[in-house]
């Protein structure tokens, strides 16, 4: 067992990557993220690996493109206004099919925003986010270790279904010091035989590619890969149950929000509201089974999130509107205190919303 | 005894372009080259958005499409992920030199040991002749219909004078391809373009003027002659930098 | 089964965030459940600057401290922002050589401790974070004594073995301090 160290969120899932086999960065300065490109700077070249401060967040995720195509873990990072420069190739990648790790360290938006923690790109994270139909993989971790843990999973789902995957956190996980532990894993895992390696003159060539102008192609590629989609959907669903057992109020919340709801749960228990958590850690898919299980149990949901209320829809969604689910959000940077979640969760549990 | 052969490094794909569209020349050079160089076995190609979006259908190597105007930012990973292989974008005016130029600019600026093929037509091919950054004062395309106006539009961009300024560039070149001696000469520089890559030395690109008949509203002859009484003497012939000579001249 | 929500508070540049992490290490090195969590942003330079830690025995939940148990205010608009904000009870640390007023709150203990001062007589210059952090764990007994030295090995790096020492004396000093 390796030592526990005291890392940043940005530092150890920068770390992680290098441990999973990512020998690819490509990434562009942006709050507050930036301590992803700067440990990448100091480590790569010391490993033989490519780090690459590109001209623009577009020119990063394109290059990202590149090293993908060519069968390599590459990676990105950058901070929601550096995504949405980076949505056209992220539609691309989905398109063609290319795994890679897109992380995002979420801050306050629309626009230029701000620099503090945010969920606010969680429908840009959940619904694609570029042109198309298409989903990402959407990892939410919510403690520093976790923010390690899922980047090894994210480049082996990512690989396994051939998808890109983005690990959706913000500014207090990529902040935020805590112990973590970080051991060496295998990484390329899934064989490539689709990756640009050059023919050899012994194979047809490889082409990577997302036209089809013909209207039935493109219906077929898209039906194909949401066939994939299906079984990314059954298999893959994540959560953690927090004091569920005998819950009859559920709080729905993930990374930092998730943290604070712990708070607020602790203290409704510590009122006799047997209250409980359901933290979605995978966002997409998202785990409709948990939920579904949880909403013949518990009698009202309280969703909380660092946005003007998104996740909201898929927790409704997910329970077909069975139960009422109340919303707890703080927007633009701020986030709520454990006061503001238990006030939602004692309304609730009164029936009220 | 020389025969006529189709060059390797192009599939037996019949080609989609127009009658007259000098692309298909193009092509052939830069097969041409990789043959001569024997390296199709581990050139991956970049065809980038325009009417040579297809590219990855015709070289007979491994391709990968790249969006409009990142085909350099797509080579650069993949010369990274593996310098071993030849890396070249093929591009269009539009997007190399309009929504592309961040990245033809410091795909340059890096020196980055990559090969382009920069196909200057003064217009935009594909969406049907709309303006291009590189299309003359006074011409009239789609959404110039009274003539580029430069005083409301600006001028053209020459990418190479441009892209010779920069200390990262290595070699730069236009070229032509409307007549025989010119297309014997493009297939010179292109060749060096690729072998440069190949001795590891760094950024080329070779700005090939062609013709885009269907848009210009010419027949394939009258294209040849509107391109060497008008985009020659705008977009004059000849290496605007060549690092690597330099360096072995010193 | 305890839980210490630590906010030391203050101008960057008055190593708060130093401080916070010596905190953490030391709780970690305990075998404690530890979280640090910085403000961030352009207040880094030269504006306010806080550090939320907390020290538990149980999975920590929210890294903010909203609720300081220990309030470590190293300037005047720290004290004012987060006084309030402690809970009845709680310990506020105040640098007197900066914070010109005393605490109001009389159902919290109040230290006081010319931590600037004390730096800038020994000559220390930029150690006023550590007296202060030395004078806590006098009086709040938050970390043991002999973990002192571990956990500041944690953060001093190898190439500042010269640090290492003053700090430690720095700590020393608030420790030793009496009011």
């Amino acid at each position: 067992m390796a030592e526990k160290i005291l890392m940043k969120g940005n530092e150890a899932l920068a770390e992680a990557a290098i441990m999973a086999g990512c020998r690819h960065y490509f990434g562009y300065p942006i709050t507050p993220q930036t301590e992803v490109a700067a440990y990448m700077s100091r480590r790569m070249p010391k490993i033989g690996g490519t780090f690459l401060q590109a001209e623009s967040e577009i020119a990063a995720i394109n290059m990202v493109i590149g090293a993908a195509a060519a069968g390599k873990r590459a990676m990105t990072s950058s901070s929601s206004p550096g995504i949405s420069l980076k949505s056209e190739g992220i539609s691309y990648m989905a398109g063609c099919d290319l795994p890679a790790l897109i992380v995002n360290v979420q801050r306050g938006g629309p626009g230029l925003g701000g620099i503090q923690p945010s969920q606010s790109d969680y429908f840009q994270a959940t619904r694609g986010g570029g042109h198309g139909d298409y989903h990402l993989l959407v990892l939410a971790p919510s403690s520093v270790q976790e923010m390690a843990d899922l980047v090894f999973k994210g480049f082996d789902l990512a690989e396994k279904y051939r998808m890109p995957c983005m690990l959706l956190a913000d500014g207090t996980m990529g902040q935020m010091m805590e112990p973590v532990e970080l051991s060496e894993r295998a990484g390329e895992s899934a064989a490539k035989p689709w990756a640009l390696t050059g023919t050899e003159g012994k194979r047809r060539p490889n082409i990577i590619n997302s036209l089809a102008l013909e209207p039935q192609e493109l219906e077929k590629w898209n039906e194909d890969r949401f066939k994939r989609y299906d079984i990314v959907r059954e298999n893959e669903q994540m959560s953690e149950s927090y004091r569920m057992e005998d819950a009859e109020i559920c709080v729905v919340a993930f990374g930092i929000a998730a943290r604070v709801s712990q708070n607020a749960v602790d203290a409704a228990r510590a009122k006799g509201i047997r209250a409980g958590m359901l933290r979605p850690i995978t966002l997409w898919p998202f785990p409709e089974k948990a939920l579904k299980a949880a909403a013949d149990q518990c009698k009202a949901f309280v969703s909380v999130e660092l946005n003007m209320g998104q996740m909201i829809e898929d927790v409704r969604l997910a329970i077909e509107c069975k139960r009422p689910v109340s919303l707890c959000c703080r927007t633009g940077g701020m986030i709520p205190s454990p006061d503001e979640v238990l006030s939602v969760i004692e309304r609730a549990a009164e029936g009220g919303k | 005894m020389m025969v006529f052969e189709k060059p390797k490094a192009l599939t037996n794909a019949p080609l989609h372009y127009c009658p007259g569209c000098t692309h298909g020349i193009i092509h052939r050079l830069v097969a041409e080259a990789i043959d001569s160089l024997d390296i199709a076995g581990r050139t991956i190609g970049v065809a980038s958005v325009g009417c040579s979006v297809f590219a990855y259908n015709y070289f007979n190597c491994d391709m990968v499409q790249a969006a409009h105007g990142r085909a350099p930012a797509v080579a650069t990973g993949v010369k990274r992920a593996d310098p071993s292989k030849i890396v070249f974008t093929y591009q269009g005016d539009g997007d190399l030199a309009s929504i592309g130029t961040a990245e033809t600019v410091h795909s340059a600026a890096r020196g980055e040991n990559i090969t382009i093929i920069f196909v200057n037509n003064a217009i935009y091919g594909m969406t049907g002749g709309q303006m291009a950054p590189t299309s003359l004062p006074g011409q009239v395309t789609q959404t110039s219909p009274y003539g580029r106006d430069v005083n409301t539009v600006g001028y053209p961009v020459r990418i190479c004078e441009l892209l010779a300024t920069l200390d990262g560039t290595g070699y730069v070149e236009r070229v032509a391809v409307n007549n025989v001696k010119n297309v014997r000469n493009a297939k010179r520089a292109i060749e060096k373009a690729f072998r440069n890559q190949v001795e590891g030395k760094g950024f080329s690109l070779i700005e090939v003027l062609s013709t885009c008949p269907t848009n210009w509203g010419k027949t394939p002859e009258g294209a040849l002659e509107w391109l060497d009484q008008n985009m020659i003497p705008y977009y004059p012939l000849g290496v605007y930098k060549d690092k690597f000579s330099e360096e072995a001249a010193k | 089964m305890s839980t210490t929500q630590v906010l030391i508070a203050g101008f960057g540049g008055q190593g708060i965030l130093f401080a916070g992490k010596f905190l953490a290490y030391a709780g970690l090195l305990q075998g404690r459940n530890v979280s640090w969590l910085p403000s961030y942003g352009p207040e880094m330079r030269g504006g306010t600057a806080n550090c939320s830690v907390i020290l538990s025995d149980t999975q920590v939940g929210s890294p903010i401290v909203g609720r300081p148990d220990i309030l470590i205010a190293m300037n005047l608009p720290s004290l004012d922002k987060y006084e309030d904000e402690a809970p009845a009870g709680a310990s506020i640390f105040v640098d007197s050589s900066l914070v010109t007023r005393k605490v109001r709150r009389t159902d919290v203990n109040a230290y006081y401790i010319p931590a600037t001062q004390i730096s800038n007589e020994k000559g220390y210059q930029t150690l006023a974070n550590m007296i202060l952090m030395g004078h806590v764990i006098a009086k709040t007994q938050l970390i043991p004594l002999d973990m002192i030295s571990a956990a500041m090995k944690k953060v001093v790096s190898a190439r500042h073995a010269d640090l290492l020492e003053k700090n430690i004396e720095a700590v020393r000093l608030g420790i030793d301090y009496q009011e």
